[in-house]
């Protein structure tokens, strides 16, 4: 039920301009969702899991923590945008290939998260993917497979 | 908790000449940056319904600039993550990057900033022990004119501020480090003990500068996070320690003043007595070296 | 027909819709008009509701509301007591008890009226903890407090301890553990005249709440339907919880008329759902000076909080693992479930046999140390053997071999001439560092009887185009449930696992292949996958559609035309025992599990004596397990098991406060990020298992009992700390080493 009583948030939401409705203070999560968009998931409401990760100008930020009058004139990538078409990104195709996924529900952040990370450092370490993730929260991997995935995206690149 | 959002009124200035004149009309508005620690409150209930500024076209008060005395002037907008990119920092004023990268992760990173971190005055803050190592002074701009404070000067008690209505934090302004350099005979320290490795809120935290010459100490600086209702600088046990030779019985003098300037609570994280001989530890291997 | 998919490390399932964001999990979805729904809760751990005060503030008529007055069946959560309601009526016996249900189609305003109903309790004296519970001088529960006694006896422990040189005793503590799952409890619920009650939800049994919600609303199992969505998690949070917020759900369905949505708020879904039970256990051991173990008595007990639910269950698994993989002529485990006036307690991984375990295998270092043995020799010598039998009454039958784990793990690690080293290393170093082990087995399938009760049945359909769909109960969670499912079934039939459907568990649909949990989704119900798709290999070889050697091609034609010609093609498996297995329910003594998988892990760690922080630097989890399907999601399974029981064993700490949780909150209650898990490196050996598929036994619940041990019996090793409780926070491990101090 979007609530237009105020005024729209003009944004470019995974390279397409939209509107995002709400109240200025409402949180970014709930207006992605909002939009049919539900890979973004909202795992703490405190900006604790990073389950809600998504990239604003291309940087990793919780959309659960940012208010949605921050998303104006932001161009945001959510978890949908990350492919493109059916040509799976580096990240994605190794998290398949390497079990970086177990019940999926860290998993669009995380992949954000990494994709932020393989954007300013090509060839990272295992300890530069460990610091780059530490505000991703995984329950069911152990995060072992997780940085597997991420050096191998790195190294299929 | 789901907030209902009626209560709260957003204003977005465009410039911090109107930024200034919103808080001026408005003294009761509270301004915020990235956000993150007034969703927090927000989303738990605790965020007082009422005006609110937000500070995020405010290009003015962003960014990293020399000062004429060989100093910095770090705006109030800049974040965590741009503090650890830093050139300039890293170089003269590397606490601040190992401060800036132990506050959440990567995400939090990218939208918190040194100004909202230093009003959000919690006691447990990483970056503000180490603008008080560094003798920060800030900058606070209003409708009405400018002014300096030392930092030290801040903080008057539990999430107490001398700021006024109306007024902002605009700098973060760090002297020269002339003289606290390694070829000086400097060594800086931070270590902050928190729950985990990362995203933790801080249990201790130790912050410090020293200058040695000949085995004397010349001056230093210490200041700790989570060990009294505000960040706090350990004056007497700075005092204790300057112009000492630094061996053994000068560093268990200094502990035990240590002791005496912290006052440390039982808390849903860690205990008094925990946080105690942690702060003592912390500083000893600080002064050992 | 191609190499097996057995063996194979088959991608992912769904893997592929989880990594573009489309896996759809419940609160994806929303019917159109679906009113959203909350929980008043009660502030106290024991009393007597007094009145309940809406506040006239409220514009109440737009509001759904269900108080335990309207429930139309039986007000009480169907497990095994039936001692919980779904809504508190007269009294409350803990704090975050359900009492009022509102919903509004208003996410926002549902909340804040939550906020304005007020609960009036005469309060009770609350029993908090074990010790009180088992003082009886308040009775909560019962007739003495305890829901449940179990013993085990084997020889004469009373005698062996009369002549006994050296008797080593110990008390050892677990806490509560939240699951802590990352996707919170929630279910969708709509009720209407023509469907009866229907629920989609994150869950773990959906037979489990099928029955419940039968027995709630008093109508015929026929009039239920519930459907799991793609789950963020469960770990057993969502083993049996929900079919109280399904209830929940349900109620407030159909008293509106209207469907209904409930996601739990993180702090509501820590605060309120069940934890691991705390545990507390004595352990008093005679052994001989050259190493053997003479007799083991045992005292266990946990508290399951202040409903039953699955107590006894768990109490009985904690109960049969407590002497571990040990032979010992002189056995007694004496088991008690209590109850407490805090949230009940439930299924957690490992469901009772982490916390026997941790005691055990923390209590056999110190018994090694008091006669001076290494810690790994004293295992050696008294490992369990084929042909041994355990306290519970079971010989061991299968080729176990215990020595030849513990030596690949000790040589993998690098154990001895670590200990060497850091000997000489912490005498100079503030950081002192150690290595530490524990050696453990885990039962597989449901306890005794359990699995024969059960009557799990899976069904395989061959479809009009020539693929063929798997109808089972069993909940993906993470675990890889439809990957090895459609592995397995591909071997059975000659097909790829990309010919293999694996049906959406929808209780219309599948046959009742019992609950998610117990480790014995790939063994058991893995097993009848496997002979259900052989049902339809032989229905198309048997009608002459086949050959006995076919491709893939063939399978598809023949499956094609076998369904044109017959309207459908099924294969269907009911479970069996295992031939030879015997089982006592009366005395609850017998074999108690079908197979045992086997471990030893090996921790190493960093101690900062200036902060008392642990950091553990390797691990190293070494199993025998019989077969490993998917060799990918087997060590996932293993790593993610681990580096929960780091969690357990340094970070996890429920902080109580008046029978409340009060840290919760994923700032305050700590569970490790990728900065606080060590290299964890896994290894299996395979000695196949012949009832499982392909030769595979369960491994789910198997990596949480092992590493707390290990890490606190490094802890020891690298202080000196006679360390016995967990978590081991850095405040506690303080308390042990500087406890003269005030």
């Amino acid at each position: 039920m979007a609530d237009r009583t105020h005024p729209a948030v003009a944004c470019r939401l995974n390279g397409r301009p939209t509107a995002l409705h709400g109240h200025p203070m409402s949180r970014l999560l709930d207006a992605i969702r909002a939009t049919g968009l539900t890979g973004t998931k909202e795992g703490c409401g405190e900006g604790e899991c990073g389950a809600c990760a998504v990239l604003i100008d291309g940087t990793l930020v919780n959309s659960c923590l940012t208010p949605l009058v921050h998303a104006d004139g932001a161009s945001i990538t959510t978890i949908e945008g990350v492919a493109e078409g059916d040509m799976l990104h580096e990240v994605q195709e190794a998290f398949l290939e390497c079990g970086g996924a177990q019940c999926g529900i860290c998993t669009p952040g995380m992949i954000l998260a990494a994709v932020e990370l393989l954007s300013r450092a090509a060839e990272p370490t295992e300890q530069d993917v460990r610091v780059a993730l530490a505000g991703n929260l995984c329950r069911c991997t152990g995060y072992m497979r997780i940085f597997e995935s991420v050096l191998d995206a790195a190294r299929r690149r | 908790m789901i907030p209902l959002l009626e209560g709260y009124q957003v204003a977005v200035p465009r410039s911090l000449t109107e930024a200034l004149g919103e808080l001026a009309r408005h003294p009761g508005a509270r301004p915020f940056a990235g956000g993150t620690d007034l969703m927090v409150l927000l989303e738990a209930g605790h965020l007082p319904p009422g005006r609110y500024v937000s500070l995020q076209h405010l290009s003015e008060l962003a960014g990293i600039a020399e000062t004429p005395d060989g100093g910095v002037a770090i705006g109030a907008l800049t974040t965590y993550t741009a503090i650890q990119r830093s050139r300039r920092l890293a170089d003269e004023y590397p606490l601040l990057a190992l401060a800036a990268r132990e506050t959440g992760g990567v995400a939090t990173q990218n939208r918190g900033t040194i100004g909202g971190n230093i009003a959000n005055a919690s006691p447990a803050a990483d970056t503000p022990p180490v603008l008080l190592v560094y003798d920060a002074d800030l900058e606070l701009v209003s409708a009405s004119g400018s002014r300096r404070i030392p930092y030290s000067s801040f903080h008057t008690g539990y999430k107490q501020m001398a700021i006024a209505p109306g007024e902002l934090i605009a700098r973060v302004h760090l002297p020269s480090r002339t003289g606290w350099g390694r070829s000086a005979g400097g060594r800086d320290y931070y270590r902050k003990v928190g729950t985990r490795r990362a995203q933790a809120i801080s249990k201790v935290c130790l912050a410090a500068a020293i200058r040695v010459d000949a085995g004397a100490v010349q001056d230093v600086r210490i200041a700790l996070g989570s060990v009294a209702p505000t960040v706090i600088r350990a004056v007497r046990t700075e005092e204790s320690l300057r112009g000492q030779p630094l061996d053994a019985g000068a560093i268990a003098a200094a502990e035990r003043t240590l002791l005496s300037e912290i006052v440390p609570i039982d808390d849903i994280r860690s205990s008094a007595r925990y946080r105690t001989r942690v702060a003592a530890n912390l500083l000893r291997e600080f002064l050992q070296g | 027909m191609g190499p097996p998919q057995v063996g194979r490390s088959a991608r992912r399932k769904e893997g592929r819709a989880k990594v573009t964001g489309q896996a759809l999990y419940v609160d994806d979805v929303a019917p159109a008009g679906v009113l959203h729904g909350v929980t008043v809760r009660s502030p106290a751990p024991r009393g007597r509701i007094t009145a309940i005060h809406f506040d006239p503030a409220i514009p109440w008529d737009e509001f759904v509301v269900v108080t335990a007055a309207d429930i139309p069946g039986r007000n009480r959560v169907k497990l095994i007591a039936d001692d919980q309601p779904y809504l508190a009526a007269d009294v409350v016996n803990h704090a975050e008890e359900p009492v009022v249900l509102i919903a509004h189609p208003d996410r926002a305003r549902a909340d804040e009226a939550r906020r304005r109903v007020t609960i009036d309790i005469d309060p009770l004296p609350a029993v908090l903890d074990i010790e009180a519970s088992l003082a009886a001088r308040d009775i909560i529960w019962g007739t003495d407090n305890v829901f449940k006694r179990y013993e085990v006896v084997k020889g004469d422990v009373d005698r062996a301890f009369s002549s006994a040189v050296v008797v080593v005793e110990g008390e050892y503590e677990t806490g509560a553990q939240e699951q802590l799952y990352i996707e919170p409890n929630g279910m969708i619920a709509a009720v209407d005249r023509d469907h009866g009650i229907t629920v989609w939800g994150s869950m773990q049994c959906p037979f489990y709440i099928h029955s419940a919600l039968a027995d709630l609303f008093g109508v015929p199992v026929e009039r239920v339907r519930v459907i799991q969505m793609e789950t963020g998690g469960g770990f057993g949070g969502k083993e049996e919880y929900p079919s109280m917020i399904a209830g929940h759900t349900a109620l407030l369905a159909w008293k509106s008329g209207k469907p209904v949505k409930m996601i739990y708020g993180r702090a509501e879904d820590m605060a309120a759902t069940t934890k691991r039970h705390p545990a507390r256990t004595t352990h008093r051991t005679a052994v001989s000076r050259d190493g053997r173990l003479l007799a083991m008595d045992i005292d266990f007990t946990i508290d399951g909080g202040a409903y039953c639910t699955l107590s006894p269950v768990v109490l009985s698994r904690g109960t049969i693992h407590a002497a571990g993989p040990y032979a010992c002529p002189n056995v007694r485990v004496r088991g008690r479930a209590v109850a407490t006036n805090v949230p009940p307690h439930g299924a957690f991984r490992g469901f009772g046999a982490p916390q026997s375990i941790f005691a055990l295998e923390r209590h056999m270092d110190r018994v090694a140390a008091a006669i001076g043995l290494p810690a790994d020799e004293f295992r050696r010598r008294n490992f369990i053997r084929p042909g041994d039998t355990l306290a519970v009454g079971q010989t061991i039958n299968e080729p176990v071999d215990l020595p030849a784990l513990l030596d690949r793990a000790l040589s993998t690690s690098g154990y001895h001439g670590k200990r060497k080293r850091f000997v000489r290393e912490n005498a100079g170093s503030a950081v002192k560092k150690g290595i530490g082990l524990a050696a453990f087995m885990h039962g597989a399938g449901f306890t005794g009887s359990g699995e024969v009760h059960l009557q799990s049945v899976v069904a395989v359909e061959g479809t009009a185009e020539g693929w063929v769909r798997v109808l089972a109960a069993s909940t993906e969670i993470g675990q890889g449930t439809n990957t090895i499912f459609s592995q397995i079934a591909a071997d059975a039939l000659g097909v790829e696992p990309s010919d293999v459907e694996i049906a959406q568990p929808d209780t219309a649909i599948v046959p009742n292949s019992g609950p998610t949990v117990a480790s014995r989704t790939c063994m058991v119900v893995g097993k009848l996958v496997e002979s259900a798709a052989l049902g339809v290999k032989h229905a198309l070889i048997d009608a002459g559609y086949l050959p006995a050697v076919y491709t893939r091609g063939e399978f598809q034609t023949a499956c094609a035309r076998y369904v044109a010609a017959f309207g459908t093609l099924r294969g269907t498996s009911q479970y069996q025992p295992p031939p030879g297995l015997r089982w006592d329910d009366d005395a609850y003594l017998g074999d108690a599990y079908g197979t045992y998988a086997w471990a030893v892990y090996v921790a190493e760690v960093s101690v900062d004596t200036a902060t008392w922080e642990v950091r553990v630097d390797d691990f190293v989890a070494v199993q025998e397990v019989g077969k490993v399907i998917n060799p990918t999601l087997a060590a996932g399974q293993i790593e993610g098991g681990v580096a929960q029981g780091i969690g357990w064993a340094l970070y996890e700490d429920v902080v109580w406060r008046e029978g409340r949780m009060a840290n919760a909150q994923m700032t305050n209650y700590i569970m490790p990020t990728s900065l606080d898990v060590p290299p964890i490196r896994v290894y299996f050996e395979e000695i196949p298992y012949a009832h499982g598929p392909g030769g595979a036994k369960g491994i789910g619940e198997l990596p949480m009992d092992g590493p707390a041990p290990a890490i606190l019996n490094a802890i020891a090793d690298a202080t000196g700390a006679d360390v016995r409780r967990l978590p081991l926070t850095p405040e506690r491990l303080m308390a042990v080493m500087e406890p003269a101090r005030g």
